[in-house]
């Protein structure tokens, strides 16, 4: 199946067309995307760092979970809000762009795992595995950051 | 006196060309900063929501300040490890921004802050460590680090737009 005719509509639509035509709304929009996601390296890493035996070793897992949880929400509410118009005013260039790919396979991964299996670990006072819970949190998410770094090169 | 010929000097050293000319090693660098930031302005982030009184309000504030802050401040050596290496690799076109220049300053102003904080009311942390709201003074750090750190940030996006650039030859 070819996604391209669907990437240029997705180029053509209104939102994509206005901050494409923008001189300063893709930069602006840009500086809300490294914001939200500054926040959900706080918010994700003060978690995992706890799961690794760093940091806020003293707060119970479970509760520390639950008062980052809706900072990480509204990080990740941020970073996709942010993310979609961006991509709109460029999607032909994200088509031939493999760091998009990856960064959008790993967003899904990371994604579904946050909300998923971590949101599960955490839960539990003491759980089991853990550390490598954490270590394939910040292994999935500092892949998104870094594959979508490398959309502005390649 | 201006530093301007000891920055052009600097902008036509060998390393510097070959940093903005690299293929792979200029990205790597700008990918390196963007999640150290990630890593040291989220923690911050976190303490200043803290000092707010807007997050995290059952776990005391020192700490945040004390066990979390440290892992923070690896984020920022390598943030300025990076920062340094990409202002090596364009020091003429950095100098020339005004994003750039206003950045330096919230840089040192963030700093001042963070400075004043640490030898004033975090002085007497016990008496406020596991207050949900902190003080007024503690708020106001709070306030100011955030405010500063996020314009820092968009200074720092903002550098790589050449809006304010003369074009070359005039």
């Amino acid at each position: 199946m070819d996604l391209l005719p669907l990437f240029q509509s997705f180029e053509a639509t209104a939102v994509g067309t206005i901050v494409r035509e923008s001189l300063w709304l893709f930069p602006v929009i840009e500086c809300g995307h490294l914001l939200a996601l500054a926040l959900l390296g706080g918010s994700m890493l003060v978690v995992d760092l706890r799961l690794l035996g760093l940091g806020l070793t003293a707060q119970p897992i479970p509760q520390l979970a639950a008062r980052a949880h809706p900072w990480m929400l509204a990080a990740w509410a941020g970073i996709i809000a942010t993310g979609i118009p961006m991509f709109l005013s460029e999607a032909v260039k994200c088509y031939y762009s493999p760091p998009f790919w990856y960064k959008i396979g790993l967003l899904v991964l990371a994604s579904v795992y946050t909300f998923t299996v971590r949101r599960r670990v955490t839960a539990q006072p003491q759980p089991r595995l853990g550390a490598l819970t954490a270590l394939a949190s910040l292994t999935l998410w500092g892949g998104v950051g870094f594959a979508g770094r490398w959309i502005a090169f390649y | 006196m201006s530093p301007l010929p000891l920055i052009q000097q600097l902008d036509q050293t060998a390393g510097s060309i070959a940093l903005r000319e690299s293929i792979l090693v200029y990205p790597l660098i700008e990918t390196t900063h963007v999640l150290a930031l990630c890593l040291f302005l989220g923690i911050i982030a976190l303490l200043d929501l803290r000092l707010l009184g807007l997050g995290f309000q059952s776990v005391p504030v020192s700490q945040i300040a004390g066990r979390l802050l440290p892992i923070g401040l690896t984020g920022f050596a390598l943030m300025t490890l990076s920062g340094l290496l990409l202002f090596y690799s364009g020091p003429l076109r950095a100098y020339g921004n005004i994003f750039f220049r206003v950045k330096m300053v919230l840089i040192l102003l963030a700093g001042l802050n963070a400075v004043a904080f640490h030898y004033g009311i975090y002085k007497r942390i016990a008496a406020w460590d596991t207050q949900p709201v902190p003080p007024p003074r503690a708020r106001l750090a709070g306030l100011a680090s955030l405010i500063l750190w996020c314009a820092i940030v968009i200074c720092g996006r903002m550098q790589a737009y050449n809006w304010f650039e003369k074009p070359p030859g005039t």
